[in-house]
């Protein structure tokens, strides 16, 4: 057997999120606060960038946090990142308002499975700076058609009649640029 | 009819919450009994939120929190205070307990829905269903006694090399003479391989405590294992060993932790 390690009993920052929602399940309001705090910059910067209006972004920011509060367990923390799943979540509820429609997605449903670990805030800023680099390098015609997806709710017919591209090359666009942001964290 | 090909193909539009109607019923049908299809509709909802994390802006005005906090005060009360409520100023094992409890919930409402889907098809499956509850929820039961327990002992399991990403968890009793094992970032095993726990005792070889795989993010758990009578354990460790697992270590060992 090879020299080992010494085993470790401090406080991980995956550790010490997994408390928190454990907290924020138990109706710890302390918890939703350090949770705001943590998470609201995340939440605002999404909202804002689809709505483009700071009451609006402000009011979506309130329904992410309130829904949360409400449905705790919506999040599956074994599986992916709170911060990805908050900013999916950002975005359905900002795009539902900017259609003016009732919420289509409940929170519950939004299973999802993400690759870099963000509970580190540090680490988020490589991992964004990373996403952001990624973007960058993509082909223009992909990204603009991924963030006109993303971003501004456009359908894909919508984003074909914009750039003049047939159908079927938008939604490759959008899948294959999806796939390449995820290649970046494989 | 549509092909599973196809059906991948939209997989992305649905993600955005761009299909609608007719196609995106067909889709969710498709869903319930296309694992497959399932765990890449996850990724994608992955890949939006990278997406959605390269926006960058300015902080909410404080007046945003207090109007949250004033919310949230003003809401019913939710849920009673439960054994998912971390007790203040206790040891440092005791913060996981909520954690794990919720983990095993996570475990039995995957399970719930699972059943549900196949509700869908066969509604003799219903009895099964609630069989099969009823045992998850004995054993979330068991495993909550387990973390409970006074004497029960936390023991995390560190990489034996650099890089330091793999961990692993064990958490034993001796008086309930059971044990649960967590670990994450676990490099993919080759074919035929597979991770072995074992029990390093204070006297005598190391002693096989269960043979597991990690799932595709490096995420495993075994719950629900033996822990042998009469045995002291001085630390747990990990190797990679054949699938059925092995009678002794075969290999370098990749993560241990002593008994504190």
């Amino acid at each position: 057997m090879e020299p080992v390690e010494k085993s470790s009993r401090s406080r991980g920052d995956a550790g010490d999120e997994m408390r928190l929602i454990a907290r924020l399940r138990g109706g710890e309001q302390q918890a939703m606060s350090e949770f705001y705090d943590r998470y609201a910059k995340v939440v605002y910067a999404v909202a804002l960038r689809v709505l483009q209006d700071a009451a609006a972004a402000e009011d979506v920011l309130q329904d992410v946090f309130l829904q949360l509060w409400r449905k705790p367990d919506a999040f599956d923390a074994s599986r992916g990142s709170l911060a990805a799943w908050l900013a999916v979540i950002t975005r359905h509820r900002s795009i539902d308002r900017l259609r003016k429609r009732r919420p289509e997605t409940d929170i519950e449903e939004c299973v999802i499975t993400s690759g870099p670990d963000l509970r580190d805030e540090t680490e988020r800023t490589l991992v964004v700076e990373k996403i952001r680099g990624a973007l960058a390098e993509m082909n223009p015609d992909q990204r603009t058609a991924l963030e006109l997806a993303f971003f501004q709710g456009l359908t894909h017919s919508e984003i074909a009649e914009k750039t003049g591209e047939p159908l079927g090359t938008i939604k490759t666009r959008i899948r294959s640029g999806l796939h390449q942001l995820r290649a970046r964290f494989a | 009819m549509k092909t599973h090909e196809q059906f991948a193909e939209d997989l992305a539009l649905y993600a955005l919450g761009e299909l609608a109607g007719g196609e995106r019923e067909s889709l969710e049908e498709h869903l319930h009994t296309c694992a497959a299809c399932r765990r890449e509709l996850q990724a994608l909802r992955g890949d939006l939120g990278l997406l959605g994390l390269s926006s960058s802006g300015p902080r909410p005005p404080a007046r945003s929190k207090e109007r949250l906090m004033r919310a949230i005060a003003a809401e019913p009360p939710l849920r009673p205070s439960s054994a998912l409520v971390e007790p203040p100023r206790r040891s440092l094992w005791w913060a996981w307990v909520p954690a794990f409890a919720a983990i095993a919930l996570f475990v039995i409402a995957v399970g719930t829905w699972r059943s549900n889907r196949r509700m869908n098809d066969q509604l003799a499956e219903l009895t099964n269903r609630n069989q099969g509850q009823t045992v998850q929820l004995d054993r979330l039961n068991q495993e909550l006694r387990l973390l409970q327990s006074p004497d029960a002992v936390h023991v995390s399991l560190s990489p034996t090399k650099s890089p330091r990403q793999p961990s692993g968890t064990a958490i034993f009793s001796t008086s309930q003479k059971r044990m649960i094992f967590m670990a994450s970032n676990l490099p993919p095993v080759p074919e035929g391989k597979a991770y072995e726990l074992w029990i390093i005792p204070m006297k005598g070889a190391p002693m096989p405590a269960g043979v597991f795989k990690p799932d595709e993010h490096g995420n495993a758990m075994m719950m629900d294992q033996p822990m042998p009578e009469g045995v002291e354990a001085k630390a747990f460790a990990i190797t990679v060993e054949k699938e059925e697992g092995s009678d002794k270590p075969t290999s370098p060992i990749m993560l241990m932790g002593e008994v504190g």
